[in-house]
């Protein structure tokens, strides 16, 4: 069956006059824009350097955290709470959008009755921590890139410096331990949101009892993970969570470090910061899956 | 015409910078900067835009370091420095900044109180005291419960020099310290400047474009020009000029 579709294609290319030139051409076209785009490749190559290095720093002065309990209580309050309603109202929606999407196709089947296992899981294990953590770069990152970068911009980066005052202490510390906390509990929220959301879904559009949702939604998230003593999908996600928490914070933070150049560098930094948030917790997402269900 | 370099040797240089170059990008700032700066005097830098007076004053500090060249400071050369020998050196010294560069989340006081509380075991009634005794010192001693977002740009201005001074520094840079302020507000924090220097023994830089301020604080004056120290006098020659090129800068005819 694959065969019979593929091979109509290659007999289609094999009939492209100049095959071999234009294939020449495009492999050289590429190797010119790799190498025309190698200074910028140098430059994130550094940029992903500094961002490691500043994450470990970062847990270096982990110890400091009494000292600044302070500013992490302030970030925790303007990172979590001042979010609440955004994760509340995506959470749902996301949900609901799940149910949907799932129901309208298990109801073909008459498995309507599995809508809760689904959006349970599918909510705990990827959906709660990523919808969590870009909602988390598109507000707190952001916000803490352009906080950064205007201090940056104007000389309070180098005050701090003046003075002795260690900035990764007294700035990006308080900041990412604050998402690394919260990112995990506005993913508790955001699940518990989204699976109410897909129950109302589930009842009103798709026939499906609250009863039997819920206990279904319940029973999925018992598996019980052969390392941790606790529902495996539930501390799978609240890890990932925490992860994606520090990610968002240490490169947003790094974003706005950099930045240079008044208001024009600051909203650079910004968009950045959201940018290289999301697509670094894309690709962390595919790795601690993996890593955390590969056996 | 007193020509600045290593000749003019002195037992107590504080501030030592030889043929300092420093180039961003493609344009080149300093080329070729030396100057020394005894213990205990004012020196004052003036000169065009661009000529790299607050790039002298920051490497001063160690915040920019020089493509080539070297920067002393009390004998140490900053670039062999490490982090912790830099950070205590620069303890002993104090910057300030064109715009105040005030952390906008603090309250004036916090600001003021930041240096202390990270590097000193002060108590909190000690801090306190030394905040408020600075505040006054650049005249706005109710400003301690406002957050720099409240203040205008004149009382951001003397709050960041309170906050330079907040540690009893031995060296004090500022750059631009009349900016922005009103003559009256000038003249007096001109008055302290001086009074800094007579009675502490502070040792000091100063980059502005106000002459009645270079003429009040600075016991001689640098003029850059194309990244060079050219010309260097006393101040009150500085002011009586012979070369063309600074009878040109200062209009004089």
């Amino acid at each position: 069956m694959m065969q019979d579709s593929v091979m109509p294609f290659a007999n289609a290319l094999s009939e492209v006059p100049f095959l071999g030139e234009l294939l020449i051409l495009a492999f050289a076209a590429g190797v010119g824009y790799v190498l025309w785009q190698l200074r910028s490749f140098q430059d994130s190559l550094a940029e992903f350097g500094f961002r490691i290095e500043l994450a470990v720093q970062v847990f270096a002065r982990v110890h400091h955290i009494t000292k600044r309990r302070r500013w992490v209580l302030s970030q925790l309050y303007g990172s979590g709470i001042q979010n609440m309603h955004v994760v509340l109202l995506v959470g749902l929606f996301i949900g609901m959008i799940f149910a949907l999407q799932t129901g309208i196709e298990l109801a073909r089947f008459g498995q309507q009755d599995q809508i809760g296992v689904i959006v349970a899981t599918g909510m705990a294990r990827e959906m709660g921590p990523f919808i969590t953590a870009v909602i988390l770069a598109a507000t707190v990152g952001s916000a803490l890139a352009a906080e950064l970068g205007t201090m940056s911009v104007s000389d309070e980066l180098s005050a701090l410096d003046v003075m002795s005052v260690d900035a990764i202490s007294f700035l990006v510390m308080p900041r990412v331990i604050a998402l690394m906390v919260i990112a995990p509990l506005l993913t508790v929220v955001c699940d518990t949101v989204a699976i109410f959301g897909g129950g109302f879904v589930a009842r009103s559009q798709l026939h499906v009892g609250w009863s039997l949702y819920f206990d279904s939604a319940i029973q999925a998230l018992q598996t019980y993970g052969a390392v941790i003593p606790l529902p495996k999908d539930v501390y799978a996600g609240l890890f990932k969570a925490f992860i994606f928490g520090g990610i968002v914070a240490v490169i947003s933070c790094s974003c706005g470090l950099k930045a240079r150049g008044g208001a024009l560098g600051v909203g650079r930094a910004t968009s950045r910061a959201v940018r290289d948030s999301i697509i670094a917790v894309i690709i962390a997402n595919y790795f601690l899956t993996w890593f955390i269900y590969q056996s | 015409m007193n020509q600045p370099g290593p000749g003019m040797e002195s037992d107590d240089i504080l501030i030592r910078m030889i043929d300092v170059h420093k180039a961003f990008g493609k344009t080149k700032i300093l080329r070729g900067l030396s100057l020394e700066l005894e213990r205990g005097k004012t020196l004052g830098l003036m000169g065009g835009s661009g000529t790299g007076k607050s790039v002298t004053l920051r490497h001063v500090i160690g915040l920019i370091t020089p493509d080539a060249g070297v920067v002393e400071v009390d004998g140490n050369d900053l670039a062999k420095l490490s982090k912790k020998e830099l950070s205590a050196l620069r303890r002993r010294m104090g910057y300030v900044f064109q715009e105040g560069a005030l952390i906008n989340w603090l309250t004036v006081a916090e600001n003021l109180a930041l240096p202390l509380q990270e590097n000193t075991n002060l108590s909190k009634a000690e801090i306190d005291d030394k905040v408020q005794e600075k505040l006054e010192l650049v005249h706005v001693p109710d400003a301690g419960a406002k957050f720099p977002t409240e203040i205008s740009g004149g009382m951001k201005k003397r709050v960041g020099l309170a906050r330079a001074l907040i540690t009893d520094p031995e060296i004090v840079l500022y750059d631009e310290p009349n900016a922005g302020l009103d003559p009256q507000i000038a003249a007096s924090i001109n008055d302290l400047i001086r009074e800094l220097s007579d009675k502490l023994e502070v040792t000091a830089m100063v980059v502005e474009h106000r002459i009645e301020c270079l003429k009040r604080v600075a016991d001689e004056v640098i003029f850059l020009f194309e990244g060079k120290a050219l010309i260097r006098e006393t101040t009150a020659d500085f002011f009586q000029p012979t070369h063309p090129r600074l009878k040109a800068f200062l209009g004089v005819p």
